[in-house]
Formats: structure tokens, C-alpha cells, sequence
């Protein structure tokens, strides 16, 4: 109905500033409003995406390719480094989106309460997502350095002698993944505050005549109906976490050894080493990889979809 | 979005509670930064300590000018290139996403679910590095401005995309019929009629990706490389070597390159939180 007083008014606008021009019979959506975006997806992201399985079979000069089969993938999961780069992937994101889920949702409930200072704590939980990761990177490797970082100093004041943080094989991954963290969980606080906010205010004014304690709360109601943004915080996470780089690469550059190294970093020190065809071949691995743990669970998450 | 969750509370716990908030937020979100600023401006020996410590002389002039002139002004060139690729990549995208976005919504047809499948895999596949190399060279666009731009318009795009999608369902279709009736062709209709409409998501969309582009460091990394045409995240990539005893200077640089994103947050905060939450509340 509304669309027929539209229709008429716009009719009548048409007449009063002359006939319209004859009007070809076509779509007001036409296909080519495609076209642009088109080539450039295609010719910079899915031409490269599809090639690099060719690629990843070949010794590869850029310029001339020869085909060797499976020799590069061999070669990947032969080197205890490389595969241990896969292993350290795996770990490096679901430590980061898990602590981004648990820490995220903490803050989210704490920045919804009232509390004074809301703003400012928003703020600045928020603000290092906005910063550059190389920044973040570089005064973190400071800061953590073992002798003279501010964080060991600190400790020490305290009587605790702090590890070599980047120093020490068996912390480097662990530290650099606290610092993805400490980088990216305003934005997962800020999912939840979305999602916590758009929670309606009956259930809460049900549950307090129902005399709810503030874990109840939470529990039956802030844990279930923030299910969306879980759901949007860990696939976010997981996403970049998987492909993380450059935090790494300021950090640590995969060390001490290899201790640090994820799929990325490998992917690029294979590239730089004139590996071509093993470097593509890291690629493949790493597509495989986030396509079997995002596709899967993205179809999960959703059909456990619950309506407000 | 202030609306209080639990709004009975006792006072007094939740005043102890704020104040511990806030001391745990300045130890672990402003010591950092704090510690950014002031090593900023020691004097060389000074920053080397890597104290917490307040300067004894500030050299903010003299640190400033010391990173701006560093190897032949690399670091104006820095922002100049960062600048040209921010502005460049933002604008396109913009357009060609919105146009993607429009149709998209618009019309059903047997390919819509296949463009949504591929918008999709944009976000989540991780570009393959050598091949796109191998395309950008085969382009003659390896190593150049404009590679390096549509490389980020291509990995921008599928956010974009969704972005606008959700924003344009939001528009009466009726608006369409009545500027079709009205004589508009569809590029009248989009660019005149939708366009303008869609100005506050235009926003998010261009801060968001701003500060995106501009932070990047992998794509220049791999497909602008070398000195001459650094991006700053490069740069301060590439100071981080030459400066491991030059503290004060690193960390000015780190300062500098911190300045446009606090801007844009300053400004912008707004936009930036609906911009990045809009996958959190589906409906």
C-alpha cells in the first residue's frame, strides 16, 4: 500500500516536470554494478588462491615452473620446523580467542555494571586495537626484554624473578600470544557490550522478582543470550589468530630457534629464502587449515543460533 | 548503549570495584603508553635504560626532528606514501563495495548465493602471498603504488561488502521504485538516490578501513618492499634495526605512527564501535 502512494506521487512529480524518458524495460539493479569489484577480486585474490595449489606442486622461479609432484609438501612436513610451525599455529589461536572469549566477556559484564568511570575504561581498553600492531610489537619486546624490561624490573621488586620472556623457548609463543591479547581484547569487549546491551531489560526485571543473584544472572541469562557474540568473538579470533603475523615477526621473528614460528612466518622466511614452490605450499596448508576449523564450526555456531 | 544490566547494587562494593578497575586499566592499558611517551623524549643515554622514569631533560624537538631527518627524510616519504594508500584504497573501496553491496541486497538471483559464498571466503581465507605476487608481476604492478592499492581494495572488500549490505536492507525499496519512475537509470538511481543515504555507514566504513590500511604491515611488506617506497609501518619496521641503541628515536617513531589512529579514535569513536560490532547482534 505504502508502495502505491509512493508509486502515485512519484507519478505525479514525473508529470509535473515533464514526460519521463522513455524507460527501457531493464533492472534498476543491473549485474555490472558488479563488474569492478569482480576483476579485482578475482584477478588479485581468487586467481592467486586457486594457482597456489598448482604452484605449491611445482620448483618455482616466479618466472618459469617446473612440476614436482608432491616433493614440497614432503619437504614441509619432513623439517621438525616446519610442522611444529603448524602445531605452534593451532596453539598460538585458540589460546588468544580463548582468552579473548573469557577475558572479553569479564570486562563486557564489568563495562555494562555501573561503575564509575565507564567511559574512560572503555576507552582505554579499547584504544590499542586502533594502534599499529609493529608499534605494540616493538614496545612489548622493550618492556619484556629479561634483564632491564620494565615487567621484570616490576616483578622483581616483588621478589619474583620474571623468565626470559622472548628469551626462553618454552615462554616466547605463549608471551607473544598474551600480548595478541592484551592488543585485541577490547575488541572482543566490545562485541560483548554489544551483545549484552541488546539483551532486553524484562529478563533482568523477571529475574530480580525472582530474587536472581548476580551469578545467576549471568549464568542464566547474560551466558545464553550473548551467545551471538561468543560466537562473533571466537570466529573473529580464530580467523586472525590463524593467520597472525606481524605481531610474531616484531616480536620475535619465529625464535629463539623456532620456537615461535607459526604457518605465517614460515610462509614468509621460505619466500624470502627464494622457496618459492615450498613457500606456496605453506599457503596451501595454511588454507587448509583455517578452512577445515572456520567452515566447520561457523556452521555449527550458527545452528546453535538462539532467538532473542 | 549505556543501558545498566544489573542496576541495583550496593554503592559501596561498587565504588571499591571501580577504583580497582580503574588502577588494574592504568598499570596494564596506560603504563604502556605512558611508557611510549616519555621514552619519546630522553635523551639518548637516558632511553637506553629502559627505565619507567621521568625524563630528566626533554627532548621532544630534538627527537622530533632527529626521526623526521633520519636518512634523507625517509619518514615524511613514509607518510606521504602511507597517506596516498590510505586515501586511494579507502575511496575505491568504498565505491565499488557500496555498488556490490546494492545489488547484492537488491535482486535475487541464481547467483546470489555463490557472490555471498565468495564474499565469505574473503574474510576468511588467507591470501595466497607468492601467487598474487606472481599475478601482480605479470601485470607489470609488482613494486608499484598502484598494485599495493588494489591489493588492499581486493582484501578489503568482502568487510565492506557486508557492511554495506546490512545498511542498504535498511532503505525502503520504495525509494528505488519512485526514482526509477522519476527517470533514473541505475547509475543516477545508486549515485544520487542511495549514495548519499548512506552516509553514516560511508563513515565507519572509511575509519574502520583507514585505520586498517594504514596499520598494515604484511601487504607492504610483501608487495611494496624496498626503501624507496616505504609505508610507515615499514619504516618503523625497518628503524627497529637500525635504532636497537637509539631508543628515544624508536620510540618517537612509534609515537608518531600512533598520532592519526588516536586521531581518528578521538573523532570517530563512535562510528569505529558500530562499525566493528556490527557482527555481534544478528537481526
Amino acid at each position: 500500500m505504502a508502495t502505491d502512494t509512493v508509486r502515485r506521487a512519484a507519478r505525479e512529480r514525473a508529470n509535473a516536470s515533464g514526460p519521463a524518458p522513455a524507460g527501457r524495460k531493464r533492472s534498476p539493479y543491473p549485474s555490472w554494478f558488479y563488474l569492478p569489484a569482480a576483476i579485482v577480486y578475482a584477478v588479485l585474490f581468487l586467481v592467486p588462491t586457486v594457482t597456489s595449489f598448482y604452484f605449491s606442486l611445482t620448483r618455482w622461479s616466479i618466472f618459469d615452473s617446473q612440476f614436482i609432484g608432491f616433493d614440497n609438501y614432503v619437504t614441509f612436513f619432513r623439517e621438525p620446523a616446519l610442522v611444529s610451525g603448524l602445531w605452534h599455529t593451532v596453539v598460538y589461536a585458540v589460546v588468544t580467542s580463548g582468552l579473548k572469549v573469557v577475558l572479553g566477556l569479564g570486562l563486557a559484564v564489568l563495562l555494562t555494571s555501573q561503575i564509575v568511570g565507564r567511559g574512560y575504561l572503555r576507552s582505554v581498553v579499547f584504544f590499542p586495537v586502533l594502534v599499529s600492531t609493529i608499534g605494540v610489537g616493538l614496545t612489548f619486546t622493550i618492556l619484556l626484554d629479561p634483564e632491564e624490561g620494565l615487567i621484570n624490573e616490576s616483578l622483581a621488586l616483588i621478589g619474583i624473578q620474571g623468565p626470559g620472556w622472548l628469551t626462553d623457548p618454552s615462554y616466547a609463543l605463549m608471551s607473544v600470544a598474551l600480548v595478541d591479547v592484551w592488543k585485541g581484547v577490547g575488541l572482543a569487549t566490545l562485541i560483548y557490550i554489544a551483545g549484552i546491551v541488546s539483551i532486553p531489560q524484562e529478563y533482568f526485571e523477571a529475574a530480580r522478582v525472582d530474587g536472581a543473584t548476580a551469578w545467576q544472572n549471568f549464568v542464566k541469562i547474560v551466558l545464553p543470550l550473548a551467545r551471538p557474540a561468543t560466537f562473533t568473538v571466537i570466529l573473529l579470533s580464530l580467523i586472525g589468530g590463524l593467520r597472525s603475523f606481524d605481531l610474531i615477526w616484531a616480536m620475535t621473528r619465529g625464535g629463539p630457534g623456532f620456537t615461535s614460528d607459526v604457518i605465517a612466518s614460515v610462509i614468509y622466511k621460505q619466500y624470502q629464502a627464494g622457496f618459492y614452490g615450498l613457500s606456496t605450499a605453506g599457503n596451501v596448508v595454511l588454507f587448509l587449515l583455517v578452512t577445515a576449523i572456520i567452515f566447520p564450526l561457523s556452521r555449527y555456531l550458527n545452528s546453535k543460533e538462539v532467538d532473542l | 548503549m549505556t543501558a545498566a544490566v544489573t542496576t541495583r547494587r550496593k554503592p559501596r562494593g561498587n565504588i571499591a570495584l571501580s577504583v580497582v578497575a580503574i588502577l588494574l586499566s592504568v598499570v596494564v592499558f596506560l603504563v604502556p603508553f605512558a611508557f611510549i611517551l616519555l621514552t619519546a623524549v630522553k635523551s639518548r643515554q637516558e632511553a637506553s635504560r629502559l627505565d619507567f622514569s621521568w625524563p630528566t631533560q626533554f627532548q621532544f624537538v630534538q627527537n622530533f626532528v632527529d626521526v623526521v631527518q633520519a636518512r634523507d627524510y625517509m619518514l615524511i616519504i613514509a607518510f606521504i606514501n602511507s597517506t596516498i594508500l590510505t586515501v586511494a584504497s579507502v575511496a575505491i573501496l568504498v565505491v565499488l563495495s557500496a555498488m556490490v553491496a546494492f545489488v547484492l541486497q537488491r535482486r535475487r538471483t541464481r547467483w546470489t548465493g555463490l557472490i555471498n559464498f565468495l564474499v565469505l571466503s574473503g574474510l576468511i581465507i588467507p591470501p595466497a602471498v607468492v601467487p598474487t605476487i606472481w599475478v601482480l608481476q605479470r601485470l607489470g604492478l609488482f613494486r608499484t603504488m598502484p598494485g599495493l592499492i588494489l591489493i588492499e581494495v581486493a582484501f578489503g572488500l568482502s568487510f565492506c561488502i557486508l557492511l554495506f549490505r546490512a545498511f542498504i536492507a535498511t532503505i525502503p525499496r520504495e525509494l528505488d521504485e519512485a526514482a526509477v519512475i522519476d527517470g533514473a537509470g541505475p547509475l543516477r538511481l545508486f549515485f544520487r538516490v542511495i549514495l548519499p543515504l548512506l552516509r553514516s555507514v560511508i563513515i565507519t566504513v572509511v575509519v574502520v578501513q583507514s585505520v586498517t590500511v594504514f596499520n598494515d604491515f604484511v601487504n607492504p611488506l610483501y608487495f611494496l618492499p624496498g626503501d624507496q617506497n616505504a609505508t610507515v609501518q615499514l619504516t618503523l619496521y625497518n628503524f627497529s634495526s637500525a635504532y636497537s641503541t637509539q631508543y628515544n628515536l624508536l620510540f618517537m617513531d612509534i609515537l608518531l605512527i600512533t598520532v592519526p589512529p588516536l586521531i581518528m579514535f578521538l573523532f570517530f569513536n563512535k562510528r569505529i564501535v558500530a562499525g566493528m560490532t556490527a557482527g555481534a547482534v544478528k537481526g
